[in-house]
């Protein structure tokens, strides 16, 4: 964790307020128990989809892929 | 296209050539921690990614941040605590920094860099992973019977534990480059610590009829008494496949890892695993993990909700029966006939009829199933 990141369990960012009473009309009857528990949920979903943008490599190398489908020729798998 | 693993990056933590003999030769000097099964198997997961992102056992930020947030310190969604539990003894002399030997079976299997060791109230940890404290809950009495401390740090893996069922393990980068040399964009995965019966082929030839592949992966290693012994379900599921699934659409292979029985908290933990084999769908039938009556039917489904950030598409199938009238498996959402025409398949009554010596209707489970576990000595777990 660099000295930059916050400790403890929640903290506090700005939103315009005619963006909060949007959401907490739209919010009403959905389950959702507050504004802040459902700008968490959407920016987790918006920041996984970002995070898995970003990744291309699966991480195994050509050789080490060689290897594996040899292992599973042998097992009977391909 | 197979799924992304879990936190970004499948994690690599084994030991390779000349580092891993140096190592295996400091192992014999370092103080040694020796772990039973259920830990060394822990340790070969973390180390081949299976328990990606974590790249060792838990410090206490992120054993906290599981236990009362459901996420790793960094918010990745985590579920169940991966610790390793030492006696005061074992760490009277080592301090943080320093490296221990984790031996198994009195063989060196990891080696652990020593970042935090530190305590941990028993009552905390099983009432947040187990929403009770009941010492009848097979998962709560297990972990009360754990060490009073936790050693946290990352492992380097010198050597796999052994496997009887070799032949059928694979990891997770195995299975990625199998699902993609199968051409598979879409794999659902099915967990369970049972022997098939009619309702289970039922569900997953329901994924599978909207998926491209099918990737049954049961659990092997620690599980109640009760449960079926490892090489009964094993065995029930080569016969299954060979008799009645398309091979081509279906791999088959087993990871041991313990069951925890800690049903919605579980269900997570269950479905992050098979994200880190490159599965895309996951599987939740009904009561998933959980046991006698501590979860409600379908507590799983709901805890999903709360992971938007998941990774893994959750398949919620509602409990199959055999329906008289429709005269075939069905679930609720698809049968309109009364509760009088519905026979449940219970695991509870087929394990009786089998410990009757009773072949259980073709309606429940398969013949060829049936016999692999009729013909089995002793096919239940007789004791912890």
């Amino acid at each position: 964790m660099s000295e930059n990141e916050r400790k403890g369990k929640y903290t506090t960012v700005s939103i315009p307020i005619t963006l909060y009473n949007r959401i907490k009309r739209m919010i009403d009857g959905t389950g959702f128990t507050s504004v802040s528990q459902f700008v968490t949920y959407i920016l987790r979903e918006v920041i996984a989809r970002m995070e898995e943008e970003k990744l291309k490599s699966s991480g195994i190398s050509e050789e080490e892929k060689r290897e594996i489908i040899e292992r599973l020729k042998r097992l009977g798998y391909l | 296209m197979v799924s992304k693993p879990h936190g970004g990056r499948l994690v690599d933590r084994i030991a390779k050539g000349r580092s891993k003999e140096r190592l295996l030769v400091e192992a014999r000097e370092m103080v040694k921690i020796h772990v039973n099964d259920s830990i060394a198997a822990d340790i070969a997961n973390i180390a081949h990614g299976v328990y990606s992102p974590l790249e060792g056992f838990m410090v206490q930020e992120d054993y906290l941040s599981v236990l009362h947030n459901m996420r790793l310190s960094n918010d990745i969604p985590w579920t169940i605590p991966i610790v390793l539990d030492a006696s005061p003894d074992e760490v009277s002399n080592v301090k943080e920094g320093d490296e221990v030997a984790l031996y198994h079976k009195g063989r060196a299997i990891a080696v652990l860099r020593i970042e935090e060791i530190y305590g941990w109230d028993k009552r905390e940890y099983v009432i947040n992973v187990f929403k009770t404290d009941d010492v009848n809950h097979p998962g709560v009495a297990k972990t009360l019977k754990r060490k009073e401390l936790f050693i946290g740090g990352q492992i380097l893996l010198l050597n796999d534990p052994p496997e009887p069922f070799e032949r059928f393990r694979l990891w997770p980068k195995e299975t990625r480059v199998l699902f993609e040399a199968r051409g598979w964009r879409t794999i659902a995965a099915f967990q369970t610590r049972n022997v098939p019966h009619l309702g289970h082929e039922y569900i997953q030839k329901a994924a599978l009829t909207f998926t491209e592949g099918l990737f049954i992966n049961p659990l092997v290693g620690w599980k109640k008494p009760g449960d079926y012994r490892d090489e009964v379900i094993v065995k029930a599921y080569q016969v299954l496949i060979e008799h009645y699934y398309p091979r081509d659409s279906v791999v088959f292979s087993v990871l041991r890892m313990e069951m925890r029985y800690a049903g919605p908290r579980e269900a997570i933990h269950h479905a992050i695993v098979r994200k880190n084999f490159g599965a895309t769908h996951f599987i939740i039938g009904r009561d998933h993990a959980g046991v006698g009556n501590y979860y409600k039917p379908y507590e799983a489904w709901d805890i999903f909700k709360e992971f938007p950030d998941l990774g893994i598409t959750p398949l919620f199938v509602h409990e199959a029966f055999y329906c008289k009238k429709c005269g075939q498996v069905v679930n609720a959402k698809i049968c309109p006939h009364s509760e009088d025409y519905r026979i449940y398949i219970s695991g509870t009554k087929i394990r009786d009829m089998i410990l009757e010596g009773e072949k259980p209707p073709k309606y429940l489970m398969r013949p060829e199933v049936a016999e692999v576990i009729l013909n089995h000595p002793n096919p239940f777990i007789k004791e912890s």
